[in-house]
């Protein structure tokens, strides 16, 4: 059964949350990938005023495709995560509280959502027209000139995603693959 | 000598360009009905028919089915009979690629320089790869390539006493390694042998077969079989999360190579691996 959560999160949210729970979020979420952070993490050390609030905020790694005339939001699926690592836990200092992607995350980043209480989830990644479908609004609101990787607010309606590293940092990349191994491989010396 | 005009290119490249990213390849839709049934993991079962879903929502509603709509990779087999007018061949690649991408509202996805990393605005350049055949044809393939996978693959120069062990230790690493990152249920591309190169491109070519069909090397094939039936025990699972189906296929192109190499390199690719022929 999956679990119905709305944004804005809070740490009182997130802790019925556990790693596998599927979840079904409506609400407000921002997109960034690559570059985008790496301007938010310049502007953090440069100590300006950023764009948008992180405070309880989610940020869901994605460049859509364009929208025809007709649509909300092209294609949006998730990018890889590991490239936002780098980035990741300065944002959490400033309160993000969510993340949105797919694949593991680095365990300095692992270690950095369980000391902030926040969250990470996976959306399927290949599943871009899917995802579009869940997405009810989309609007450019910072670094335009990045196109595909500007900042949007987006506001999505049971946006399906799963618990992939909890608040206990319980990490599912880490875990579940244990459970359906066959064979052990080339062992380690 | 027979005589093309650059213009019938440009406009097989454009159609190619949005068919591929609009519509999944039905042997990749035919190999995710047959994982659902096998798949042990609850979670890797919904996965899987939520990827039906998606190709069908992006049939229907004209999304594409990944929002990385890839770099666009040209495989031309030209007749060394034929002769082309109108144009500069590759400059008319680069406009089909161009209004394929316009038309079909696909994410532009390429920078100018890979240290300055300026967007080109469309998609450009393609990566071409030519070669003279026979014949008064032409055959172009075409396969947008996404990234996430394409990042995760590997080349290995390995001793010729490594053998079928060593080509086997490696490809499962990379595929372990690759993980969630590379979208599984994925599909993995092996070159063996040639050079360098030759073994990356080999790679590349393994990709644009359909997934299910075997090597026609009885010894290829039996090494297919054996590395997909391994890489399926593995655990990874749909989208990384746990399960046995990690990938839908291992294809393996072969080459000659020197008498001290055994090159063998690794193109992991995705459940949207996309491709298109034509033949002029
Ligand atoms: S790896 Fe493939 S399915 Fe995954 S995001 Fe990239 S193109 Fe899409």
């Amino acid at each position: 059964m999956p679990v119905y959560l709305e944004t804005p999160l809070t740490k009182e949210k997130l802790k019925t949350l556990q790693v596998g729970d599927q979840v079904l979020l409506s609400g407000t979420i921002y997109t960034a990938r690559d570059a985008a952070h790496k301007r938010l993490v310049t502007q953090i050390k440069n100590k300006e005023t950023l764009p948008i609030s992180l405070t309880n905020e989610i940020i869901y790694y994605m460049g859509p495709s364009p929208a025809r005339p007709n649509q909300v939001i092209g294609s949006a699926g998730p990018t890889t995560s590991y490239r936002m690592d780098a980035y990741t836990p300065l944002l959490l200092e400033q309160g993000l509280l969510g993340m949105i992607g797919k694949g593991k995350r680095s365990e300095a980043v692992r270690m950095s959502i369980q000391k902030h209480q926040s969250i990470y989830f996976a959306a399927i990644g290949g599943a871009g027209a899917l995802l579009s479908h869940r997405i009810k609004s989309a609007e450019m609101i910072a670094y335009k000139d990045l196109a595909t990787e500007a900042i949007r607010k987006l506001v999505v309606e049971d946006f399906p995603i799963i618990v992939a590293i909890d608040i206990k940092g319980n990490d599912i990349y880490r875990d579940s693959k244990k459970k359906y191994r066959k064979l052990e491989l080339f062992s380690k010396k | 000598m027979r005589s093309i005009h650059v213009e019938e290119i440009t406009q097989v490249i454009q159609e190619m360009c949005v068919e591929t990213n609009y519509y999944l390849d039905p042997h990749i839709k035919k190999a995710f009905y047959q994982s659902v049934k096998r798949e042990e993991s609850p979670l890797g079962k919904e996965i899987l028919t939520s990827l039906i879903e998606n190709a069908d929502i992006a049939a229907n509603y004209q999304i594409p089915i990944c929002q990385d709509t890839g770099m666009v990779v040209v495989f031309c087999e030209i007749g060394q009979e034929v002769h082309f007018t109108g144009g500069y061949l590759e400059k008319a690649i680069h406009k089909g690629v161009r209004q394929g991408y316009a038309e079909g509202y696909l994410r532009k996805s390429v920078v100018s320089d890979p240290i300055l990393r300026k967007n080109t605005q469309d998609n450009t350049p393609a990566v071409i790869h030519y070669q003279i055949i026979p014949g008064d044809q032409v055959h172009i393939t075409l396969s947008p390539k996404g990234f996430g996978s394409e990042n995760m693959s590997n080349i290995y120069m390995l001793a010729p006493s490594e053998g079928i062990a060593g080509i086997k230790k490696v490809v499962i690493q990379t595929v372990e390694k690759a993980g969630a990152n590379a979208c599984p249920p994925m599909i993995v591309g092996v070159g063996l042998g040639g050079t360098f190169e030759k073994a990356a491109i080999l790679s590349k070519k393994a990709l644009l077969r359909s997934v299910g069909t075997k090597s026609s090397l009885p010894h290829i094939a039996a090494l297919e079989e054996e590395l997909l039936n391994t890489i399926n025990q593995l655990g990874i699972g749909p989208q990384g999360l746990g399960g046995i189906t990690t990938a839908l296929g291992v294809h393996i192109e072969t080459y000659p190579t020197h008498i001290a190499g055994l090159p063998v390199a690794i193109n992991m690719s995705c459940h949207v691996t996309r491709h298109a022929k034509r033949t002029l």
